[in-house]
């Protein structure tokens, strides 16, 4: 480290867990601001894509699992398509939301992390989505009240089912016991 | 005759079941024969690959391995499920992944949106016509998953994709232009941050409306659903009535090939598309 902080190099502990996981070279990043530009979701986020990827190269290890920018990324892809370096940036939130999934640092929406942890809980018993079963998750996060009102209107125009399938036995249940251990089993 | 296995996936048989209705109904009327996939499962839709790599791909490697049992190739309508199982077949042949199913990638995975609207099946449509859609104006609203990554959907015009248009145009609608095709909207956060997600489709409901397009035509079950199904709420937001349509290109393709059971998938919008396509001369 020199005195102008801690430089951006190839080595600090996030950007190689990153790149073992993901496959994905953040030190390319030249930060053109593409992604952030074109990234629908900016408005909302703590921290813009191209930002979060500085944070990254720096290994601000804390303030990058710690964004709401990880959650609110909605995969849209619009970012992996137009990055001039070739970096898959929303497999890199993927990767991200998995290392803050599995080390408990799910604080930038802890909302958003809720609900894939309900879903799929709720997905391996039932085996396919089972969208009355969301009003649990509603519940948790106490937002039952405009999730009643739609689920019932779409339920009365036969888009909903009432009962869940219960669907793929046992090889399917069993994916589940490692979730949340990571890519690396 | 052309036949397929068939992936409906879990939207389909709830929250866009006119969209499932619908395909089967155009397919069967173009002789293609579905064949839907024996105890299938959820392909683990955004929250697997949000959680867990692995299991992002064990979900719908799961589902391929079942496909695999028969030489057919896989049609698949949710743009999600097709999303997820290119990504998995992706991960399986070029990285050489291991899955816990018999899963070799040697099925090929179809997206219904690209093979509807391609141009053998659009010559079938052709011929079928008995009430070709004129004065029907609509703007096509493709998304992202449909389209993006190119890597995975093999799209050209990623950024201003026409394949959707085209069979629009020949049902003899009129295509609008307009900025929003591959815009989200923000379907994976509708039940987590309804305020952002509101945010997202309401832009592109109000650009739609803008056009002076009479519908949106839609090709993914997910979009289809936020643009109808939460447009009312949407409104209550804006303070002023949008009241557009959203229709799946299959509806109107059975609408103009004369499907008997066409009034039966516009039942089951939000947004009722009978008094404007009553307006059109379109139904009865």
């Amino acid at each position: 480290m020199d005195a102008r902080g801690q430089a951006p190099n190839n080595s600090t502990p996030l950007l190689s867990e990153i790149y073992e996981e993901s496959g994905e070279k953040i030190q390319n990043c030249y930060q053109c601001q593409k992604c952030s530009a074109g990234c629908p979701l900016n408005f909302a986020m703590d921290i813009l894509p191209n930002q979060l990827f500085r944070h990254i190269q720096y290994g601000h290890r804390d303030k990058v699992l710690s964004s709401n920018t990880i959650w609110l990324c909605a995969s849209c892809h619009t970012c992996s398509t137009r990055c001039p370096n070739q970096i898959d940036i929303a497999k890199v939130m993927d990767t991200l939301r998995a290392i803050a999934h599995r080390t408990r640092a799910e604080s930038g929406d802890k909302n958003i992390s809720l609900f894939h942890k309900f879903f799929l809980s709720l997905t391996k018993y039932t085996g396919r989505t089972w969208e009355p079963g969301f009003a649990l998750y509603e519940l948790k996060s106490g937002g039952l009240g405009g999730f009643m009102g739609w689920g019932l209107k779409a339920f009365l125009r036969g888009r909903m089912g009432l009962f869940p399938g219960f669907k793929g036995g046992a090889a399917f249940r069993n994916l589940f016991k490692e979730v949340g251990k990571g890519g690396a089993r | 005759m052309m036949e397929f296995s068939y992936f409906p996936g879990c939207s389909l048989h709830g929250t866009s079941k006119e969209f499932d209705e619908s395909v089967r109904g155009v397919t069967a009327q173009l002789g293609i024969k579905l064949h839907e996939l024996d105890d299938w499962t959820c392909c683990g839709a955004t929250s697997a690959h949000s959680l867990d790599e692995q299991l992002a791909i064990e979900m719908p490697a799961r589902n391929l391995a079942i496909a695999e049992r028969s030489d057919r190739d896989l049609l698949v309508p949710c743009a999600n499920c097709y999303s997820r199982f290119k990504g998995a077949e992706y991960e399986v042949k070029e990285h050489g992944r291991k899955v816990s199913f018999p899963y070799e990638g040697k099925v090929t995975i179809r997206f219904a949106m690209d093979y509807l609207c391609d141009k053998p099946v659009v010559e079938e449509v052709k011929k079928r016509i008995v009430k070709p859609l004129t004065g029907l104006k609509a703007v096509c609203y493709y998304g992202c998953l449909p389209v993006r990554p190119p890597r995975l959907t093999g799209i050209k015009n990623y950024e201003n994709p026409t394949h959707m248009d085209g069979i629009v145009k020949t049902l003899g609608a009129e295509a609008l232009q307009w900025s929003y095709k591959t815009d989200c909207c923000g379907a994976s956060l509708m039940f987590t941050r309804l305020d952002i997600f509101k945010k997202l489709t309401g832009r592109i409901l109000v650009e739609a409306a803008k056009t002076g397009a009479d519908c949106v035509v839609a090709g993914c079950s997910m979009c289809q659903m936020n643009l109808d199904t939460r447009q009312e709420d949407i409104e209550k937001d804006l303070g002023r009535k949008i009241g557009i349509p959203v229709l799946y290109y299959t509806e109107l393709m059975g609408l103009a090939m004369g499907h008997p059971d066409t009034g039966k998938w516009l039942k089951r919008h939000f947004i009722d598309p009978v008094p404007m396509l009553k307006a059109k001369g379109l139904v009865q």
